[in-house]
């Protein structure tokens, strides 16, 4: 198979897998009797066409960026993290207890300790299947799964039975004191021109920009990254060039599960302001769509991210004004990881095919 | 606790431990054949759904069974194509068809019914019912293995036997058939197979195909045994927990019987935690109950209850030499 031009492997391929899945859920949208151009016109309308509808897309968009990173750093290392979930829902634990016991005399220190103990949670929830993978070769993907559903009991023990407060009927926390209200994007000055009605997009958004940036920094600038990313590509030639596995899957393990808990300053502090049940809502497992259709790039990840947001909202307004289930996003969000993930192959070989096509007759004196 | 309540736990073992049972074993077959499946959760949930509707609209359970291996079989090709054909990444795909699952099963129950997701209850023929085994009722009288008999082995549904014939056939069929032998080879090294003249990717196939057939039997006994009709996200998880038995269990059938069956247990604890209350005297979060099969699983995993080896080429698609 010939080598495709990198502007194809880059930008055509999860074009092409992105139509694939668009045409798909088309069709599934048809067969269940309604109308693919209504859904399309309602979800831009909802997401995109009013500054309320972006405040929720971009809500959506920034925790989803925080996962993507996540599943990102672990890939390049070429461990599949599925535990982002339940490193999330640790992360919430984290921003819980940094605000509920802690009071903060201004939301920018809040913040600052809310970060760092959703950071510490996360990579502490992926520090076991991380030291287990690398001491005792367990699948880290198991593994991971397995720590989502101790993480889903552990915090269904937490919420029901040790941070209730007494009287309240629902498994939550109490809600977070006033100094550890983040600014919102109708309250952030000049933002708050454009988005005059009230939307969960909190400063957090601007944070996760930072840390996309941060991470393609370290990937492609530092030296830890160069030897995460040798280390993804080939282990045996890793190990010869003198790169320590044991450290490399556990630096960047951690790396991903403090990547993964970070997204609870968004929705825990940002937006609920109280750790609610399930706090991360399946964003852990929407990382991996957008790490894989993000091509592992953060500059991909940001605006699978937003494609993801959009996609989130406009799901929710789907739910509400037609008669399309909200569960729509589940299958968009399985087919994109299938073709971008999992059938990436099939769409390079198509694609090699068009463009063998073009080149051909070659000259003889290339060969 | 007296002998009634052990019985009464018993019993709902049995119950909870047959789907996991039937998922564990058909992630088995593929596992061993060198194809990862984290995608039984989806099967089955795919299985639950076509049987709850189809034995709803037919009123009969047994086209219920069918549609259910079918829905289940038709995910299994695709993750048999993505990965044998395409030689994708398993694991991923595996993922992609647990989130299809969830989003389709959703979509197709509300647009055929429109009840938010789940199919009309289930009555009569459209669910398996009890089946009372012989001398059930005159062997009752006997001391301790009467009511054992009566209360636990017998009144069950025709699939709760199913699963445990299954487990039997599984292992005359891996350990004492020519295809068995070829199953385990084309897992551990596909090369050898494929040099003995024996196409990889067809065993593939069939492996994956048996796990479908297996898992539409799991998802198919939730929706019409175990629960009368399919509901959102019913599986909850056990795809998951089968796959923590299979590697609890090294991926041999008769030990996947006993992971199983432990799992179902902790599944009827969490059912009746007066009970495990009452026995330890202290009071136990039904949470941690709830995470038992998977802290065990990270436990054997860990390599401190045995060491759990995968078959040596799972995961990896195979590439003819050329």
């Amino acid at each position: 198979m010939d080598r495709l031009p990198r502007w194809a492997d880059v930008a055509l391929v999860p074009l092409i897998s992105l139509v694939l899945a668009a045409i798909i859920s088309a069709l599934v949208i048809l067969a269940i009797g309604q109308d693919p151009w209504e859904a399309i016109t309602v979800m831009v309308e909802g997401a995109l066409m009013s500054p309320y509808g972006w405040g929720y897309t971009l809500y959506y968009t920034t925790s989803f960026i925080f996962t993507g990173l996540a599943v990102t750093v672990a890939f390049h290392a070429s461990l599949f993290n599925i535990g982002g979930e339940g490193q999330a829902q640790l992360g919430g634990l984290g921003v819980a207890l940094a605000c509920l016991f802690i009071p903060w005399p201004h939301w920018t220190i809040a913040l600052l300790a809310a970060t760092l103990a959703a950071a510490v949670f996360g990579a502490a929830w992926a520090a076991i299947p991380a030291y287990l993978q690398a001491k005792r070769g367990s699948h880290i993907v198991i593994t991971t799964i397995m720590f989502n559903y101790i993480a889903a009991s552990l915090l269904i023990f937490v919420l029901g039975d040790v941070l209730r407060p007494l009287g309240q009927m629902d498994t939550a926390t109490a809600n977070f004191p006033a100094a550890a209200h983040l600014p919102s994007f109708n309250e952030i000055p000049g933002l708050s021109l454009i988005f005059t009605k009230g939307v969960p997009a909190n400063v957090t958004f601007f944070i996760a920009l930072a840390a996309a940036w941060l991470v393609w920094a370290l990937l492609w600038r530092t030296r830890l990254g160069y030897q995460i990313r040798a280390f993804g590509k080939s282990e045996p030639a890793a190990r010869y060039a003198g790169i320590n596995a044991t450290k490399i899957t556990m630096v960047a393990m951690l790396l991903s599960g403090a990547l993964a808990g970070m997204m609870a300053i968004n929705n825990v502090m940002g937006e609920a302001e109280r750790l609610v049940g399930n706090s991360a809502s399946g964003a852990g497992f929407i990382g991996i769509a957008v790490a894989l259709m993000g091509r592992n790039h953060p500059l991909g990840v940001v605006l699978a991210a937003l494609l993801f947001g959009f996609l989130f909202q406009g799901g929710a307004e789907l739910g509400l004004w037609t008669k399309i289930p909200i569960e729509l996003r589940t299958v968009v969000q399985g087919l994109v990881i299938l073709f971008t993930g999992a059938l990436d192959v099939m769409v390079r070989m198509g694609l090699a095919r068009v463009f063998a096509l073009f080149r051909s007759p070659r000259p003889a004196e290339a060969a | 606790m007296d002998y009634a309540t052990l019985l009464q736990l018993l019993d709902s073992t049995l119950r909870l431990a047959t789907p996991l049972l039937f998922a564990c074993i058909a992630g088995l077959y593929s596992e061993r054949s060198g194809v990862f499946d984290i995608g039984l959760e989806g099967k089955m949930l795919v299985a639950a759904m076509c049987a709850g509707a189809v034995a709803f609209l037919t009123g009969s359970a047994w086209v219920g069974l069918l549609a259910g291996i079918a829905g289940s079989m038709a995910f299994a090709l695709i993750h048999g194509i993505t990965s044998i054909t395409f030689r994708g990444n398993q694991l991923i795909a595996g993922v992609a068809l647990n989130f299809l699952a969830s989003g389709l099963t959703v979509l197709a129950a509300q647009s055929l019914f429109g009840q938010g997701g789940r199919t009309p209850p289930l009555t009569g023929a459209a669910r398996f019912g009890e089946l009372t085994l012989p001398f059930a009722d005159a062997l009752r009288p006997v001391p301790i293995l009467g009511p054992l008999y009566a209360e636990v082995i017998s009144g069950h549904s025709v699939l709760v036997y199913a699963a445990f014939g299954v487990v039997a056939l599984t292992w005359w069929v891996l350990y004492r058939t020519r295809f068995g032998l070829r199953l385990r080879a084309v897992g551990e090294n596909p090369a050898a197979v494929d040099t003995a003249g024996i196409s990889v990717p067809r065993l593939r196939f069939t492996a994956v195909l048996i796990t479908g057939v297996l898992c539409g039997l799991a998802g198919a006994y939730m929706a019409t045994a175990l629960q009368a009709g399919f509901g959102k996200e019913m599986t909850a998880g056990r795809g998951y927990i089968a796959l923590a038995a299979l590697i609890f269990a090294k991926w041999r059938p008769v030990a996947a019987m006993w992971a199983c069956l432990l799992f179902g247990f902790f599944q009827a604890l969490a059912l009746r935690l007066d009970v495990v209350e009452a026995v330890i005297q202290v009071k136990v979060p039904g949470a941690f109950i709830d995470a038992l099969p998977y802290i065990l699983t990270v436990l054997v995993l860990a390599g401190f209850v045995g060491k759990a080896i995968p078959p040596r080429a799972g995961g990896e698609p195979y590439v003819k030499e050329r």
